[in-house]
Formats: structure tokens, C-alpha cells, sequence
């Protein structure tokens, strides 16, 4: 392979930003234009690597060469990077097109597509990164184009604080990440991903190490794939634009951490300990999600929720040793997610910007190419048999039922949930009548809008067809596939996840399909269990109090007494005061040339 | 060629005093000053590495004492930094209304006096150098400043005084207990006897508590951090951004410079004060600076907080964080010169600064706001910027640290908590940057305008800079590494 073809893909759209901040921010068309451009040549580019071989040599520059210290800008090009190059581009291509009506009438164009392509940049390196230095690099540079976008609307005061919370919160996640790097390396010298597989076995490490290692490295995963109890970031994220929701908030940045914990799951399986814990806090927030999805209004929020939701289900697997069928799921969930935020997107542009699902209503007739494509990404979502979600999500569970039967029934009882909500959302928000004056003038949009949505909708459909996902995903990956296939259990899981799916759907069909407004109120649900107020608490009564406690020491203990009394001791009252009032230059002169004596004086006693 | 770049702001301010018109020579000779440090750059030898240009002209023969100019990789680097800041402090000198004259004289004498640091490789002339630039220093704030800003200039004239004090005890201490043959006063001499042996063990614990204390005064290493905030919230713009800058960094280069090479034995025995002093640089000054409600004021303690990554490079002793606290002094510095910039552009609008009098600046000024916050994140130590990848040496310099194992654990938990400070960094900045230039437009925002096209284009050149060693960091590390290695103790 061409070793040109991964640079240029990581490379073209750092060019596109740069160009687009730099000169083109006042010119919002051209930005338009050129950012759309590179973005399908950013597929093209994808697609033509997929198909090529693997590179004979590692692609790589140096970026730091110093004594033990060997941190390369490398690309790894293989079969999990292939396949996420194609989800990446491919994604990111038709949420650029679909932008270009969605951000039509917005005033500041230009800085929203240089930040889209600069995000694009970011997620490409994090793709292609060959050490965890460079992937950290790139992993920070996804949060700040995160809070760009989030805050693209900075001057809503909820924007910008979404935009910080989403930062701090990636931070705290990354505090772990780097010290798991920092670890890895002490005890291995390299963190280039080939290096360290090859060696990491033979260094007989502790497992008690091994476990930290993994876990704070996962920390970085729990920060961008909104785990918990890091994940109250991804819902607030919502108040980005819809597109960026659809591409960053949905298909790709917060698979980002799966993707990382399928690059490295030759370390994760060192530590059964470490995996456990993985698979369990990937399960409590599939579960945690899909409950508190059930009980919001907000259309971005209930999908936001749904996506933490979907993102447990990969994590999850990642623990069960299933990174094949994390790959898999994070491939289709990518098509049918990103397909309904960009419905969503539809609907939220049609209605004026009205997000409230009970304002909605009856959209099925008004909007009917949005319905009929946004029908078949919630039935993907929701596990219909036949549709992609179905096969990758049956993968997951099907890896739990032989791994863990409590995972598999928490995971059970999320495709449960998923069904009730989904169908709930679906059913207010396209059947009955318009409740709302904006509802009733719902209408498709054009053809850069409508023609993503068609082309998401045939993936939704398709791309977990074995004999097309399983053929994408690559040799490899798919291998591990029928591995779990051929483990046992399959018929029982498979009966089993379609009962929930028909369960599920039909309890929601039956509450919400008359329903005027929702006959459940249950209070804990709707306030996310409290958790947004608790972390504020918990904030306020150690970090500002330590800060403001700090504060106070500083200006009147450190700085009031000792400062002052010390100066008051040791120079004798007023005397350099005088000095200063009068701004004169000779007492300076003075105090240096004193110095000078007292230098040459010690120096000549001796 | 030394001689060139030190001659330059001293005889600009000569000439200013002596009635030229100020702005304009002070402009001339800093840019002439930049000019002549790339060309020193350039002309410098990687391959040969070492002290080049060298000047030498004998004063006392007894004490071998010279004027002695000369520049490996690392003095190369400060003076690269020294001309940048000062070129970009010149610029962006607003209106003096009083005495203009002794005004920019003051700013030209501080770069002077800084270049001569770090340029001159004979002990007196490094420490005379650097007291030198500190009298313009109180000047500026004394006579121009704002606010409290007697009481300030007050403040940082004891507390400055005193640590140069206490570094000159320690450097007479340490020349006193160098064996009779190779005391002398040239460094360049000193690095080439220094061994760990050249001066026994126990000799060196006291030389280096001095010079720890002394130098770590200067660079307000908490405790003694209290004076840099207030000074640079009342100092005039040039002043806070060269003080800050450049001058601070002084007391580092002398760490690396002195007590690396000759009393390794003493930094070992002090790692755990020196350890447990950086992390209340970190978190403590952190913390203090979450709590800022001013932008001056919280620059201020950020800049007193960086200070503690740049120790913990120095405490590792390895080339890997050595490198990396060198870097991060030139990237520190363009990055807060760059902030105390901007934040001397918002104060007509508000003098005290406060947050809640700003709001959306981002969309009554867009290049400020975008300016801000690529220095802001710069300093927050986001990939693409030169402080994180000299953040990032750092932390795996200090993983490693070039000392006993038993105090390995130690640095371990030290960087521990120095991650956990860019985490904290993150919350103080963000904050700020999010009720200073998102949201509403505030009220002192409202009459504000981004600058005019020629003011930008100084705050543009730091930027670049910063950028430029972010994304290619291997540029200025070929140019510290061999110097740095040089220094450690063989």
C-alpha cells in the first residue's frame, strides 16, 4: 500500500481547518465548500485503503527522540483501523453534506466547518495512532474540538457550559489515561502498541500492576465513551448542533474509547480482574442509560441517553473478551445513530427548533421520507431481526450468556428498555396528531439533507448482514465473531433478545400510543437520579471550599503575616519603603552596588 | 555575536534616555535583537554542540574573573525566548502619558539585563545581570503601575532582594566549598570538572539548600510565591509580561545550570523538600487560583503554578525531564507574555479586571477571543502547543527520575499529583475563559473592539512560535538535548 494514502487521509483535513480559520472565516461558502470536499475525499482516500494490503513497513516520523524516550507520529494501518477509517469518513462525509442545510442560515459557517474538519483530523489520528503518546495527542485534541462544537453557540450561557463540562469531565477521565501510560511505559520502555505487545509478556509483571495499568488507561475510555460514573457530560453535549451531535456525540468521538480498548485488548486480557470490572461498569451504564432514557422529553436527550446506553453494551463486550463483537456493534451503531440524530436533526429544523417530543406528533404523514428512514434506524436500534442492530447486539449478548448470566441478564433487560423507549419516542413523535401549531407544519428537506438519511437508512439496514459486515470488518475480527457464534447458546440468546424486543415494544405501544401526554411520571428517573446535583454538591464542598480555604490562607496567613512580619523583622521599618515611594533610581543603584561590596567582600575574606 | 544581541537593548535605552524617540528605537532595537538571535541560532553548530561564540575579555586575574559571553543549546533558547517576549512587550506598549522616555528605557534595560543572564558564562556577571534588570522592574510597576501598586512594587522589591540575598550567600557558598584548583568564576570551566564527586556529598546539602531557596524565591516556589501575583496584577503590561516571562525563568536556568552539574549529591538529599514544595506550587497554588475572580490576578497564581512542572523536570535529573523543564520555560513564557498581553488590551475596559464585568468578548472581538483561547489552552497544555509536549517530558522524565530507587515511589506520586494539576489548570482557565468570553455579552465587554490589525500581529508571532514548537518540538530539543546532557552529572 501506498504509505501517501494514510498521511493524506489524516492530513487533508488539518489542512482544510487551518485554511478555513486562517483565511476563509469571513468567506462562509467557500468554507462550506472546500470542508465538504475533503471530507468525501477523505472517504474516497478510506475506501481506497480499505481495499489495498497491509503497509510492509510501519508508517512513521519522529516527534520525540530523546535518551529512553521514543514517541513516533506512526499510522497503524490494519484491519480494526481499516474498518474504522471506513465508519470515520464515511459518517463524517454525510454529516458534512447534511450540514451544509442544516448550518445554512448560521452566521459563524465558516468557524463551524473549520471546527468539523478539524475535529475529522483529531479522530483520524486517534484512528490511526500507532503509541499511546500519539493517541493521547489526538484523544486531547477530540476534546477541544468537542467543546468548540458544543460550544458553537457560545453566547447561550447552557452552551458554553456544556462545552466546559464535556472538557473537565474528558480531563479527569485522561488524569487516569495518562497514568496508565506513564505506567505502561516505566515498566516496558516503549509505548509504541507493536512494541508492546511483543514484549509485555515477557516482562512477567505483577498482576496486581498489570490490573492498575489497565484500569487507569480505561479511565481514558470511561471519560470519552461517557461511562460511568463519568458519562453526565454526554447528555448536555446535546446543546451542540444537531449534525455534531449525530457525528460526534453519536458514531464516532464517544466510540473512541472502544475503539482504544479494542487496540489494546492484548493488554486487557493480561488482567482478568481489570476485564470484570470492565464488562461490569460497560453493563450498569447500558442499564443506567436505557432507564433514564425512558422517562425524558427531549428528543436529543432521549437519543444522547440511548447512545451511553449502546456505548455499555461495547465496553461491555470489550470485558467479556469479545473485541470483535464490540467492533461489530460500534460499526452498525454508528449507521442507525447517526441516522436518527440527523432525523432528529430533520424534524428539530422542520419544527423551529421545538426538541420536545409532546410537541411533536403526527409527523409521520407531514414528513415522510424523514419517518420512513427514522422507522428503520430505531427498528435497527431496537434489535428488529433482520436489521443490523439485531445481529451485532445478539453478539454482545450472546458473549455474556457464556460469560456471566448476571451481565447477560442486566444486558437482557437493557434491549427491554431500549424497546419500550424507542418505541415511546417513535410512537409520540410520528403517529397520532400534531400537538403543537409548529407540528403541523412539518416538511422533508431537500435533497442534502433527505439523501444522507436514505443512504444511513440502507445501511442501518445492511451493514449487519454477516456476509457484509462480517466481510468489512475484516479476516481477524470476524474470526472472533464465530467464535462466540460457535460458543454455545446461540438459539436461547437469539429467542430470548426477540422476546424483549416484542415485549418492550408492545408495553410502549400500549401506554403511549393514545397517550396525550406520558402517563408515567417517576420523578428519580426524569432528574437522571440527582447525580448532575450530587457531583455539583460534592464539587462545592471539596474543591471550591479547598480553594476558597487556599485563598484565604494565602492573602492572610502566608501573604498578611509571614510576608509582612518577616519583611518588617528583617529589613527594619519603612526603610526600603522610602526608597520606592520616591522611585529612585540611586537607591537602587545603591542596593545593587551594595550587593557587589558584599560579594567582593565575602570573596576576598576568604 | 553576543556582544551584538546584549549590546542592542542597553544601547537603545542609552539612546532613548538620551532623548531619541522611544517607541520607535525600542521597536528598532528589538526587532534588530530578534533578528541577530535567529541568525545565532542558525549559525550555532548541533553537530558540535557545547559553547560557541565565546567572548572573553580577563577583569581580575586572581579571581579569574571575565566578562565572559558565550552559548550552548539551552542559553540559545532563552535568549531565543528573551527576544521574542521583548519584541512582543515593546509592541504592545500602550500610550505612556508620563515620562515615556524612562519608560521604555526601563522595559529595554529589563531585556538587557535578562539577555546578559543568560548569555554570560561567568558567575558574577550572571548573577549582576539579573539584579540589573530587577531594578527597572520595580520602576515600571512603582511608577506605572495600577492599583495597589505601591504596596506591590513594595512587596516584590523585599521579597526579591532577599531571595537574590540568599542565592548570593549560596553562590559564595558553593564557590567556597569547589576544591581550590578548579575555583573559579567561569562556568564554562565549572561544567567541564563538574563530576558527582567534585565537591564530597555531605559538603553539598548546604550550598544547594541555599541556592533552592535563593533561586526558588525568585521563581516563587511556594511559599515564597506570594509577591508574583500581586506584582503582575499591578505591573503595566510590558513589565508583567517580561517579568513573567522571562525574568522568572532566571532562577530556573541557574538550577540547571548550576546545581545539576555541581551538587547533584545536594539535589538528591533535598528531592523530598523540593518534592513536596513543587506539588504545593500545584495543587495548593491551583487551588488558590480556582478561586480568582480576577483575570490578572488569576494569571498571576496560574503562572505560579506552572512553575511546579518546571521543577519537577529539574527534580528528575534525567535528560528526558530536564529537557523537557527547559522546553516548558520557553513555552511557559511565550504563553503567558501572550496572556498578560491580552489581559493588559481588556483592562481599559475594567481595571480591576473582574470576570463578572466581561461576558462574550468571543463576539464583540473574535480574534481576541480566539487568540485568548488558543493561549489559554496553550497554557492548559493542549496537544498542537509547545507546553504540552514539554508537559509531556516532563511527566515521563519524572517517572523515571535519575535517583536512589528508594525515591523513585516518591516522584511517582509527585507526578501523580502533577496530573491531577492539569485537571486543575483545566477548571481555572475554562472558568475563566468561559464568563470572560462566552456567554452574554457583558457590560465591560459592550465598548470593546478586537485590536487594531497592527497589534495583532505581535500576540500572532508568540503564537506561532508556540505552535511551532508544539508541532515539531525536535527543532528546539536538538538544540537543549546535547546541553542538557552535557550538564548531568557524569
Amino acid at each position: 500500500m501506498d504509505p501517501h494514502l494514510p498521511w493524506f487521509v489524516l492530513l487533508n483535513p488539518l489542512l482544510t481547518a487551518a485554511l478555513i480559520h486562517l483565511a476563509l472565516r469571513r468567506a462562509p461558502a467557500a468554507a462550506t465548500g472546500l470542508s465538504v470536499l475533503s471530507a468525501v475525499l477523505g472517504l474516497i482516500t478510506a475506501i481506497g485503503i480499505w481495499f489495498s494490503g497491509t503497509p510492509s513497513a510501519p508508517i512513521e516520523i519522529s516527534w520525540i527522540q530523546l535518551a529512553s524516550l521514543r514517541i513516533p507520529i506512526g499510522l497503524l494501518v490494519d484491519p480494526l483501523s481499516k474498518v474504522m477509517l471506513l465508519v470515520v469518513t464515511g459518517v463524517g462525509a454525510l454529516v458534512h453534506i447534511y450540514s451544509t442545510v442544516y448550518m445554512a442560515k448560521d452566521e459563524s459557517k465558516g468557524r463551524f466547518f473549520g471546527n468539523l474538519s478539524l475535529f475529522m483530523f483529531s479522530m483520524l489520528g486517534i484512528v490511526l495512532a500507532n503509541n499511546f503518546a500519539m493517541m493521547f495527542i489526538f484523544w486531547e485534541l477530540v476534546g477541544v474540538s468537542s467543546y468548540l462544537l458544543i460550544g458553537h453557540w457560545f453566547t447561550r450561557d447552557s452552551a458554553a457550559a456544556a462545552a466546559n463540562k464535556a472538557f473537565l469531565t474528558n480531563r479527569i477521565g485522561d488524569f487516569g489515561f495518562m497514568l496508565g501510560i506513564l505506567l505502561l511505559w516505566s515498566a516496558s520502555g516503549t509505548v509504541v502498541f507493536p512494541e508492546l505487545a511483543a514484549k509485555i509478556g515477557s516482562l512477567n509483571l505483577s498482576a496486581g500492576f498489570l490490573t492498575a495499568a489497565v484500569l487507569l488507561v480505561f479511565c481514558g475510555a470511561v471519560g470519552k465513551s461517557a461511562q460511568l460514573p463519568l458519562h453526565v457530560w454526554l447528555p448536555d453535549a446535546m446543546e451542540g448542533p444537531t449534525p455534531v451531535s449525530a457525528l460526534i456525540h453519536a458514531a464516532t468521538m464517544v466510540a473512541a474509547g472502544v475503539y482504544m480498548l479494542a487496540r489494546i485488548s492484548f493488554l486487557i486480557t493480561l488482567s482478568p480482574a481489570a476485564q470484570s470490572v470492565i464488562a461490569w461498569i460497560g453493563i450498569l451504564t447500558a442499564v443506567f442509560a436505557a432507564l433514564l432514557a425512558t422517562q425524558q422529553d427531549d428528543i436529543k436527550r432521549i437519543l444522547a441517553y440511548s447512545t451511553l446506553s449502546q456505548l455499555g453494551y461495547m465496553v461491555s463486550a470489550i470485558g467479556l473478551a469479545a473485541p470483535g463483537a464490540a467492533m461489530f456493534h460500534l460499526f452498525t451503531h454508528a449507521f442507525f445513530k447517526a441516522l436518527l440524530f440527523l432525523g432528529a436533526g430533520a424534524i428539530i429544523h422542520a419544527l423551529h427548533h421545538e426538541q420536545n417530543i409532546w410537541k411533536m406528533g403526527g409527523l409521520a404523514k407531514s414528513m415522510r421520507l424523514t419517518f420512513l428512514t427514522f422507522a428503520l434506524g430505531y427498528l435497527a436500534l431496537i434489535g428488529c431481526p433482520g436489521l443490523s442492530g439485531f445481529f451485532s447486539k445478539d453478539l454482545i449478548l450472546l458473549a455474556a450468556w457464556q460469560q456471566s448470566k448476571p451481565v447477560f441478564a442486566l444486558g437482557l433487560f437493557t434491549a427491554l428498555l431500549t424497546a419500550f423507549y424507542m418505541t415511546r419516542l417513535f410512537v409520540v413523535v410520528f403517529l397520532g396528531q400534531p400537538r403543537s401549531a409548529a407540528a403541523e407544519h412539518g416538511h422533508d428537506g431537500p435533497v442534502a439533507m433527505t439523501a444522507p438519511l436514505t443512504l444511513l437508512a440502507l445501511l442501518s439496514v445492511v451493514a449487519g448482514w454477516p456476509f457484509i459486515g462480517h466481510t468489512l470488518m475484516g479476516h481477524d475480527l470476524a474470526e472472533g465473531l464465530h467464535k462466540i457464534h460457535a460458543g454455545g447458546g446461540a438459539e436461547t440468546v437469539m429467542s430470548l433478545a426477540t422476546a424483549a424486543f416484542f415485549v418492550g415494544g408492545a408495553i410502549a405501544l400500549a401506554l403511549y400510543s393514545k397517550a396525550k401526554r406520558d402517563p408515567l411520571r417517576i420523578a428519580p428517573l426524569q432528574n437522571k437520579f440527582y447525580i448532575d446535583e450530587i457531583y455539583a454538591a460534592f464539587i462545592s464542598a471539596t474543591q471550591d471550599l479547598l480553594a476558597s480555604v487556599s485563598n484565604w490562607i494565602d492573602r492572610w496567613i502566608l501573604d498578611g503575616m509571614l510576608v509582612r512580619g518577616l519583611s518588617g523583622a528583617t529589613w527594619g521599618t519603612g526603610f526600603l519603603l522610602r526608597f520606592l515611594q520616591f522611585g529612585n533610581l540611586q537607591a537602587y543603584a545603591f542596593l545593587f552596588g551594595l550587593g557587589v561590596v558584599v560579594l567582593i567582600y565575602l570573596m576576598a575574606l576568604r | 555575536m553576543l556582544n551584538l544581541i546584549l549590546s542592542l537593548p542597553i544601547l537603545g535605552a542609552i539612546a532613548i534616555l538620551l532623548g531619541a524617540p522611544a517607541r520607535k528605537t525600542a521597536l528598532g532595537v528589538s526587532a534588530a535583537g530578534l533578528l541577530a538571535t535567529l541568525i545565532a541560532l542558525m549559525g550555532y553548530d548541533r553537530a558540535q554542540g557545547g559553547f560557541q561564540m565565546v567572548y572573553s575579555s580577563t577583569l581580575v586575574q586572581a579571581w579569574d574573573l571575565k566578562y565572559l559571553l558565550a552559548a550552548d543549546g539551552l542559553s540559545l533558547v532563552m535568549l531565543l525566548l528573551t527576544s521574542l517576549v521583548t519584541l512582543a512587550a515593546v509592541w504592545l506598549t500602550p500610550t505612556i502619558e508620563r515620562r515615556e522616555n524612562l519608560f521604555y528605557a526601563c522595559v529595554l534595560l529589563i531585556a538587557a539585563g535578562a539577555t546578559g543572564a543568560f548569555a554570560s558564562q561567568d558567575l558574577f556577571f550572571f548573577y549582576a545581570f539579573h539584579e540589573l534588570a530587577l531594578i527597572p522592574t520595580f520602576l515600571l510597576i512603582g511608577i506605572w503601575g495600577s492599583g495597589e501598586r505601591r504596596a506591590a512594587a513594595w512587596k516584590i522589591t523585599i521579597y526579591l532582594a532577599l531571595g537574590s540575598f540568599i542565592l548570593l550567600v549560596g553562590l559564595v557558598d558553593l564557590y567556597n566549598a569547589l576544591p581550590a584548583e578548579v575555583r573559579t568564576f567561569d562556568m564554562m570551566k565549572l561544567q567541564k570538572a563538574a563530576s558527582a564527586t567534585l565537591i564530597p556529598a555531605a559538603a553539598q546539602s548546604r550550598p544547594y539548600l541555599f541556592l533552592l531557596v535563593g533561586f526558588g524565591i525568585l521563581i516563587s516556589l511556594f511559599p515564597f510565591h506570594s509577591w508574583a501575583p500581586d506584582a503582575y496584577a499591578s505591573a503595566p503590561t510590558p513589565a508583567a509580561m517580561l517579568h513573567a516571562g522571562v525574568l522568572k525563568k532566571f532562577g530556573l536556568y541557574g538550577l540547571i545550570r548550576l546545581a545539576i552539574p555541581l551538587l547533584p549529591a545536594g539535589a538528591q538529599q533535598w528531592a523530598w523538600l523540593l518534592l513536596i514544595l513543587l506539588v504545593g506550587n500545584i495543587i495548593y497554588v491551583g487551588l488558590v487560583t480556582i478561586a480568582q475572580r480576577r483575570i490578572d490576578l488569576m494569571l498571576g497564581y496560574s503562572s505560579v503554578m506552572h512553575m511546579g512542572y518546571i521543577f519537577l523536570g529539574i527534580a528528575s535529573a534525567n535528560a528526558i525531564g530536564l529537557s523537557g523543564a527547559a522546553l516548558l520555560m520557553f513555552a511557559h513564557g511565550l504563553s503567558i507574555a501572550l496572556l498578560f498581553a491580552m489581559a493588559g488590551l481588556l483592562r481599559p475596559h475594567h481595571a480591576g479586571l473582574a470576570f463578572d464585568r466581561f461576558g462574550g468578548i468571543g463576539k464583540v472581538a473574535p480574534f481576541l477571543g480566539a487568540a485568548f483561547g488558543c493561549a489559554a489552552f496553550a497554557s492548559i497544555g493542549l496537544p498542537g502547543f509547545a507546553n504540552f509536549a514539554s508537559e509531556t517530558l516532563v511527566f515521563f522524565g519524572a517517572f523515571k527520575p535519575a535517583v536512589p530507587a528508594e525515591l523513585t515511589g516518591k516522584f511517582q506520586l509527585a507526578t501523580t499529583f502533577a496530573l491531577w494539576g492539569v485537571v486543575i489548570s483545566a477548571v481555572y482557565m475554562l472558568r475563566a475563559y468561559r464568563s470572560v468570553f462566552l456567554g452574554p455579552v457583558g457590560k465591560g465587554a459592550e465598548a470593546l473592539t478586537d485590536p487594531a490589525a497592527n497589534l495583532r500581529w505581535p500576540l500572532i508571532l508568540l503564537l506561532a512560535f508556540l505552535l511551532y514548537a508544539g508541532f515539531f518540538p525536535g527543532n528546539l530539543l536538538s538544540y537543549l538535548q546535547p546541553s542538557i546532557e552535557a550538564l548531568l552529572p557524569k
